[in-house]
């Protein structure tokens, strides 16, 4: 492969809520056994990308513990490797990530170490599948200066909070507004980009000189019209997460047999750290149904139109309906949870009830866990 | 290669022929259990949590599935600079060639092994039981005795002694005679197959016995360390064990997984069994599906009904059908309205609809009573079944099956169809 990786995996979003107290966004599990990263980093190693940097800076804690291993996605070379930026102080730098444009900057050694002709630049908050050999070339093919992913929305989508794209008929990108109040059409960018490696350097720069931090605001938005920018069109699911409803919706997405076949039967597969967890278990008295369940789980009570993480403990005469339970979440007997997303490790009192009346509720509490 | 205290010599090349069509392709210690595991695990995962990081595994029945399973040792943190995980089959020679002909002769043959690690103690594994069990607890029981050879034992039901190799110990473990399978045991200490030996005793006795036709721990190692006075000792293990070796057995096993709290726990934190995962992702269970009492591996997907059962990964279960107090390994597929009691069905596997498996009154096997009874039917890697067929108890199908090969659609208590074949 003729191009090297960067994952900027350091955002994080107010619209998550409660959520993000413990983890940035890239590092939110998904789909029963994933984070949200394992995407970006398996399309990568998929694509024979063989050298990644993720750039991280909100909570990485959870993301680092994630990552602290290259060998799940393959990343474990003699050649290349997976790259973890966190911001650090230096003789003459002493900020913070100013923007994801200053992400890469900070990081410009190793943009200029490499000797790959191209960069691939992905967000950590997506879930999706894609070849990055098919977008170069495309982006060769175009002779393109920076070729951007985009992806239709359905017509009745709010894209207000996405980067929207007006294209030619050549797919070249004749317009683009960050979080428009009107958009002018539905076509989203998802934050997937290529770009020549030297190109790259050259602009973040020219950018950094000028005080301009941000990749999207300050490069593309600003260099529309002087460079040429490309559009390649994804026509694959694809979800961002940056909302507690994008968090539930993609989540409950895998209930759907379209989505389960693209992600867990077609080749390539999506790779994630491996846990060592047995098998799950169905208890007496344990009635699931429209459910997905991860390793690890026991179960004892009724488990309907959910996500059940690894290692969730479900007790007699549970009904979990319509929620998400992350990894190792402990619901004691005769608790009823309904419309919820419970984060990781939570436990449950016994004969509880919670349910989320008007949209999602996240439920937190760490209470006593007796366990025999 | 700097020295190890002690290294594991892990016996897999057996075939374990009372395991009928399971292991035509594989060795038994690469036979799938417990959903997502393999035989071998259990003693590899042992090992490594019992701070063993250097093991042989001596492989030779059938290793396609056992070298790639094995890999270079991720799994269990066997990926080592200095030690890890070797596999050894049998090689040419110089001056002869000889496959392994007894487990004392693998050793033998792989002395240069054992020595590049220049090793105090030696541990002797068999890569057929399931248990959990502390080495380094039986290495200090070794060292504190003193003793040449320590070997594992449990104590069994006095009833069921005859059935095991008897070891009878003064109060101080130490061993005063050996009685294989005795009529009247006089003991109920029974050896697990599981030895310690300092490996300086060991090696002198292996090439004392080299010309030993078909060279034995049990027949002939032990008896002639014990004729050499050396000082061996029973260790007595009192946790969960249990061997593997029939299907009746292979298949109780299985199911003890399933009970509520079962003696063998898979899901403590402590002392964690390791295996190769090539499927990570989650299960999905269908609105029509209904599941109790059973384990089922990742990303299989049950849209019937799942009742008792051991489903290992990547299994399709179809609408309608009834698993029931069975084994279902791994990328099998079973269509729909597919009845099965007491079935195991080795790896991927295609069934097609409307079958009934163990159906009707028992019978004896055919083939062979001893392997191919306990109301089982077992059904080997790769087969095919065709639609619409009924299967009695006691019956073995192995092989891409046709309707022809089902004389008014049905194979009757204790038959067997065994189709050979390549390119399947």
């Amino acid at each position: 492969m003729k191009a090297i990786g960067i994952i900027l995996a350091g955002g994080h979003s107010n619209r998550m809520r409660e959520l993000t107290r413990k983890r940035a966004i890239s590092a939110m599990p998904v789909g029963g056994s994933f984070r949200c990263i394992d995407f970006a980093l398996s399309n990568m190693s998929n694509s024979h990308i063989q050298t990644v940097a993720v750039l991280t800076q909100y909570n990485a804690r959870s993301l680092n513990e994630h990552l602290s291993s290259s060998k799940w996605w393959d990343f474990g070379r003699k050649q290349g490797g997976l790259y973890l930026f966190t911001p650090t102080v230096t003789a003459d730098n002493s900020d913070w990530y100013r923007g994801t444009a200053d992400a890469m900057y900070q990081n410009i050694d190793f943009l200029k170490k490499r000797h790959e002709p191209y960069v691939i630049i992905s967000s950590g908050d997506c879930v999706y599948k894609m070849d990055f050999n098919e977008l170069l070339d495309y982006h060769i093919a175009k002779k393109a200066d920076i070729t951007v992913v985009c992806k239709d929305m359905p017509a009745d989508a709010d894209v207000s909070r996405f980067g929207v794209i007006r294209m030619n008929e050549d797919c070249k990108i004749i317009d683009f507004e960050e979080k428009p109040l009107l958009a002018q059409s539905n076509t989203v960018s998802t934050g997937v980009y290529v770009i020549r490696r030297r190109q790259l350097i050259e602009i973040l720069e020219k950018s950094a000189e000028e005080e301009r931090f941000d990749f999207v605001m300050d490069i593309l938005v600003r260099y529309r019209n002087v460079k040429n920018i490309y559009g390649y069109k994804l026509k694959t699911y694809w979800s961002n997460i940056a909302s507690v409803q994008d968090y539930a919706r993609t989540n409950m997405d895998f209930l759907k047999p379209e989505v389960r076949s693209f992600f867990f039967r077609e080749e390539p597969k999506i790779y994630s750290k491996v846990d060592d967890l047995p098998p799950a278990k169905y208890n007496p008295g344990s009635a699931v149904s429209n459910s997905l369940i991860s390793s690890g789980c026991i179960i004892n009570g009724k488990v309907e139109d959910s996500v059940l993480f690894k290692q969730v403990f479900i007790g007699k005469n549970c009904v979990i309906r319509n929620a998400i339970l992350m990894n190792g979440v402990y619901i004691s007997d005769n608790t009823h949870v309904e419309n919820c997303i419970v984060e990781s490790n939570t436990t449950l009192r016994p004969n509880t009830f919670y349910c989320g009346e008007d949209g999602i509720h996240v439920i937190m509490e760490q209470n006593e866990r007796y366990t025999i | 290669m700097y020295k190890k205290e002690m290294i594991a010599m892990l016996l897999a090349g057996g075939q374990g022929s009372r395991l009928g069509v399971l292991t035509a392709d594989v060795a038994k210690p690469a036979v799938s259990f417990g959903g997502k595991y393999r035989i071998i695990d259990f003693p590899l995962s042992n090992c490594i949590n019992s701070g063993i990081d250097t093991v042989g595994v001596l492989t030779q029945y059938q290793p396609l599935r056992l070298n790639t399973h094995i890999g270079i040792g991720i799994p269990w943190d066997l990926d080592r600079n200095n030690g890890g995980v070797t596999v050894l089959p049998p090689y040419e020679k110089s001056n002869n060639s000889e496959w392994y002909t007894g487990t004392a002769n693998a050793i033998y043959q792989n002395m240069r092994y054992i020595d590049t690690y220049d090793p105090d103690y030696v541990l002797i594994l068999s890569g057929d039981h399931i248990y959990k069990m502390d080495y380094e607890v039986m290495l200090d029981f070794h060292k504190q005795n003193h003793a040449d050879v320590t070997i594992a034992t449990m104590p069994v039901p006095m009833e069921e002694a005859s059935r095991f190799g008897i070891v009878i110990a003064d109060e101080n473990k130490k061993i005063l005679e050996f009685e294989e399978k005795p009529k009247e045991p006089r003991s109920n200490l029974a050896s697990m197959g599981i030895y310690i030996f300092t490996w300086k005793v060991l090696k002198e006795a292996l090439i004392a016995m080299k010309d030993q036709q078909s060279c034995d721990f049990g027949k002939h190692i032990i008896p002639y360390c014990f004729e050499h006075q050396n000082r061996m000792f029973a260790y007595e293990y009192n946790g969960y064990w249990k061997d593997v070796g029939t299907l009746g057995s292979y298949w109780e096993a299985n199911m003890e997984l399933i009970d509520l709290i079962p003696e063998f726990n898979l899901y403590e934190e402590y002392w964690k069994i390791y295996t190769k995962c090539d499927t990570i992702e989650p299960q999905y269970i269908a609105p029509e599906a209904f599941v109790e009492r059973s384990i089922i591996g990742e990303a299989s997907e049950i849209y019937g009904t799942v009742i008792g059962s051991v489903i290992g990964p990547n299994v399709h279960i179809g609408k309608g059908s009834v698993i029931r107090d069975s084994i279902i390994m791994k990328d099998t597929v079973i269509g729909e309205n597919v009845t099965i009691d007491k079935g195991i069905i080795a790896e991927n596997c295609k069934l097609g609809n409307h079958i009934v498996l163990g159906t009707g009154e028992e019978a004896p096997n055919e083939l062979n009573e001893s392997i191919y009874s306990f109301g089982l039917v077992t059904i080997g890697e790769d087969s095919v079944i065709p639609d619409g067929v009924t299967i009695g108890k006691n019956t073995a199908i192995s092989g891409v099956t046709t309707p022809e090969d089902y004389p008014d659609a049905h194979l009757k208590a204790g038959g067997v169809i065994i189709k050979a074949g390549e390119g399947r």
